[in-house]
């Protein structure tokens, strides 16, 4: 299946990434080729195959349920581009 | 912990400078420079005496410095590399006991979280992030007594095949086309490979003795190929991804480079072992690798896999690769023929996983916990998102989050995620069938050496096929080596790869030995920088 203009710019809302439409434009074929490419999946024969979740077998380890981290908070923000008062800071969301 | 065995049996060394003098076997004095020296040449010659941890750790931060030219380091850390260099030398004078990397300067690839020390993941998306902690695998280096020159350029979020999607400029292989009896020569900047081609840059110019890389699709593994360097990338497990730039989560693997295989061997004893801080690390004691190594193949079977030599394989690899099987036969190992039909199919598998993988793992760069913000006037939360992804994203970043936003939209997901998880199973059993019949497989690293920077970067396809032979071990977390084998007719390095099985890196860095001590390469690129 092919993508147009208007798919690319969903694709490009849905990841948040914000797009001129000269950009967009030269996104349509160059997503449409890897696509193409890609598609040739569908031709192999999967019946009866389970889709893969662990390359190397291991199990999923459940630790105490304990209090292991934390009183971090300045460097948790200290990469932050805005913090204020202890907190991330963002624009306004609510008026 | 083994003592200070003499790789130099029996030299003295007389030093001067720099350099040192070095008696050969037979009484001949040999002017050696410090930053020749392997990973294990190093370790052995501090413990031994014969130089100090601070004369080694000048010799290389003098040749970064000098280096600018290759744009190898994104952040240079001479003062880093001196303190490691210190603690080994008071160390050492103490008596006290001495880390297995004691006295030996490394480069970090700017994917592992320094603490203190910016790291970016080449993106403009992280200019200024310095870390509050350490990456584990790093932290191990650290505890061994690795001292670090610098972060390492590389790929941007390690997505690339030729380190030409760095925010920070291309890095440049130190090497560049002979004047040969195949080729005219010519002085064009070439490709040191990606992602980790500041680690593969700079090993082959001798601006570190090793560096740190990381693999998703073979970006340990092909720059090595393109530079005359070897590089390991271990089962999924062995290193911890934590603390490292997350790509593609379920193929991402740490692993060392370097010159030879011992020195490989030295790095990941260190830099593997479990972690109870990654969900996937493998609970399982480290081997002792080096102690190990042996290139004696007696009762190994070597599986060379027919459908990697599709019509059309370049004639110099497909020559290089008869002689590489050549040279574990004469190891004495048996040679037959395996079939992985899937193999055509591991590419474009692979460009769904890892650009979903992606989606995800870089959804966390929104411009609030770290890295850069763009906030356009009066604009919302969810402008903000946009705007700073926008601008600090590279093209082949925004690339691959599109195409795995997509392929795991609604309505797509199964048609090509599950489908890819699907053919991903196959590709395993595929690798299954062929391990009943040997224990490792023989293949070439890269489809050709190295190209000219900006020779593929316009067709994102054409450069995704150099992974073709690396990505499938990826897909099913195997260990995989690549090795030099020799110069194609240009001049320039190409390579070899072993894949073992799972958790079995002894015998794959066994063969590699076996086709080191064969290939005899030594070539080195001609410094122009």
């Amino acid at each position: 299946m092919s993508i147009d203009l208007q798919t690319v710019k969903k694709i490009a809302s849905l990841s948040r990434i914000s797009v001129t439409d000269t950009e967009a434009e030269a996104m349509v074929p160059e997503l449409n080729n890897i696509l193409g490419w890609v598609e040739q999946l569908g031709e192999v024969d999967v019946s009866g195959v389970e889709p893969m979740t662990a390359v190397i077998p291991n199990h999923q380890r459940l630790r105490d349920d304990v209090v292991t981290d934390g009183n971090v908070r300045d460097k948790v923000l200290a990469n932050a581009p805005q913090a204020e008062h202890g907190f991330f800071a963002v624009p306004k969301v609510i008026e | 912990m083994p003592s200070a065995l003499s790789l130099s049996k029996g030299c003295t060394f007389l030093q001067e400078g720099l350099g040192f003098d070095r008696l050969s076997p037979n009484g001949v004095r040999i002017l050696t420079d410090l930053t020749d020296l392997t990973v294990a040449e190093i370790r052995n010659g501090f413990r031994g005496g014969d130089f100090s941890a601070r004369e080694v750790a000048e010799a290389f931060n003098a040749n970064v410095t000098a280096a600018k030219a290759l744009n190898a380091f994104i952040v240079e850390t001479p003062e880093k590399a001196l303190e490691a260099a210190d603690a080994a030398d008071k160390a050492k004078a103490a008596g006290d006991s001495l880390g297995a990397l004691a006295g030996v300067p490394i480069g970090m690839k700017d994917l592992f979280c320094t603490q203190g020390v910016q790291t970016t993941a080449a993106s403009h998306m992280l200019e200024g992030f310095v870390p509050t902690y350490e990456s584990t695998v790093s932290g191990k280096l650290w505890a061994a007594g690795a001292g670090m020159l610098g972060k390492l350029n590389l790929d941007q979020f390690a997505m690339g095949s030729s380190n030409e999607t760095s925010y920070y400029g291309n890095v440049i292989s130190p090497w560049r086309r002979a004047k040969t009896d195949g080729g005219r020569g010519d002085n064009a900047a070439l490709a040191p490979g990606g992602s980790s081609g500041g680690s593969s840059s700079a090993i082959a110019a001798r601006l570190c003795p090793a560096a740190t890389g990381t693999d998703t699709g073979g970006s340990i593994r092909q720059p090595a190929a393109f530079t005359g360097i070897s590089g390991i990338k271990p089962t999924y497990g062995r290193c911890s991804r934590w603390g490292i730039v997350a790509f593609a989560s379920s193929l991402d693997q740490a692993g060392p480079m370097a010159r030879t295989v011992r020195d490989n061997a030295i790095l990941l004893e260190v830099m593997s072992g479990f972690d109870p801080k990654d969900s996937t690390s493998l609970d399982l004691p480290v081997p002792q690798w080096e102690a190990n190594l042996s290139s004696d193949l007696k009762g190994k079977t070597v599986g060379i896999p027919k459908e990697y030599r599709p019509d059309g394989l370049n004639a110099e690899i497909s020559a290089l690769w008869d002689r590489g099987i050549e040279w574990l036969k004469d190891a004495g190992a048996q040679v037959v023929e395996v079939s992985l039909p899937h193999t055509k199919y591991a590419l474009p598998t692979y460009y769904i996983i890892a650009p979903a993988e992606a989606s995800s793992n870089l959804a966390r760069y929104d411009g609030v916990r770290y890295g850069q913000r763009d906030l356009p006037d009066g604009a919302g939360l969810q402008d903000m998102y946009a705007a700073t992804r926008a601008a600090g994203f590279g093209p082949e970043v925004k690339r691959r989050i599109m195409i795995g936003t997509y392929v795991l939209s609604a309505g797509f997901y199964d048609a090509y995620y599950t489908q890819a998880q699907k053919v991903r199973a196959l590709i395993a059993r595929d690798f299954e069938l062929a391990f009943e019949k040997c224990d490792l497989l023989l293949t070439p690293t890269a489809p050709s050496a190295s190209f000219a920077l900006g020779e593929k970067q316009a067709d994102p396809l054409a450069m995704y096929l150099n992974d073709v032979f690396t990505v499938p071990a990826s897909l099913v977390g195997l260990p995989a080596m690549a090795i030099p084998g020799g110069l194609d007719s240009a001049g320039l390095p190409i390579g070899l790869q072993v894949i073992g099985k799972a958790l079995d890196e002894q015998t794959v860095l066994n063969a590699s030995l076996a086709i080191e001590e064969r290939a005899g390469f030594t070539a080195r690129p001609d410094k122009w920088w």
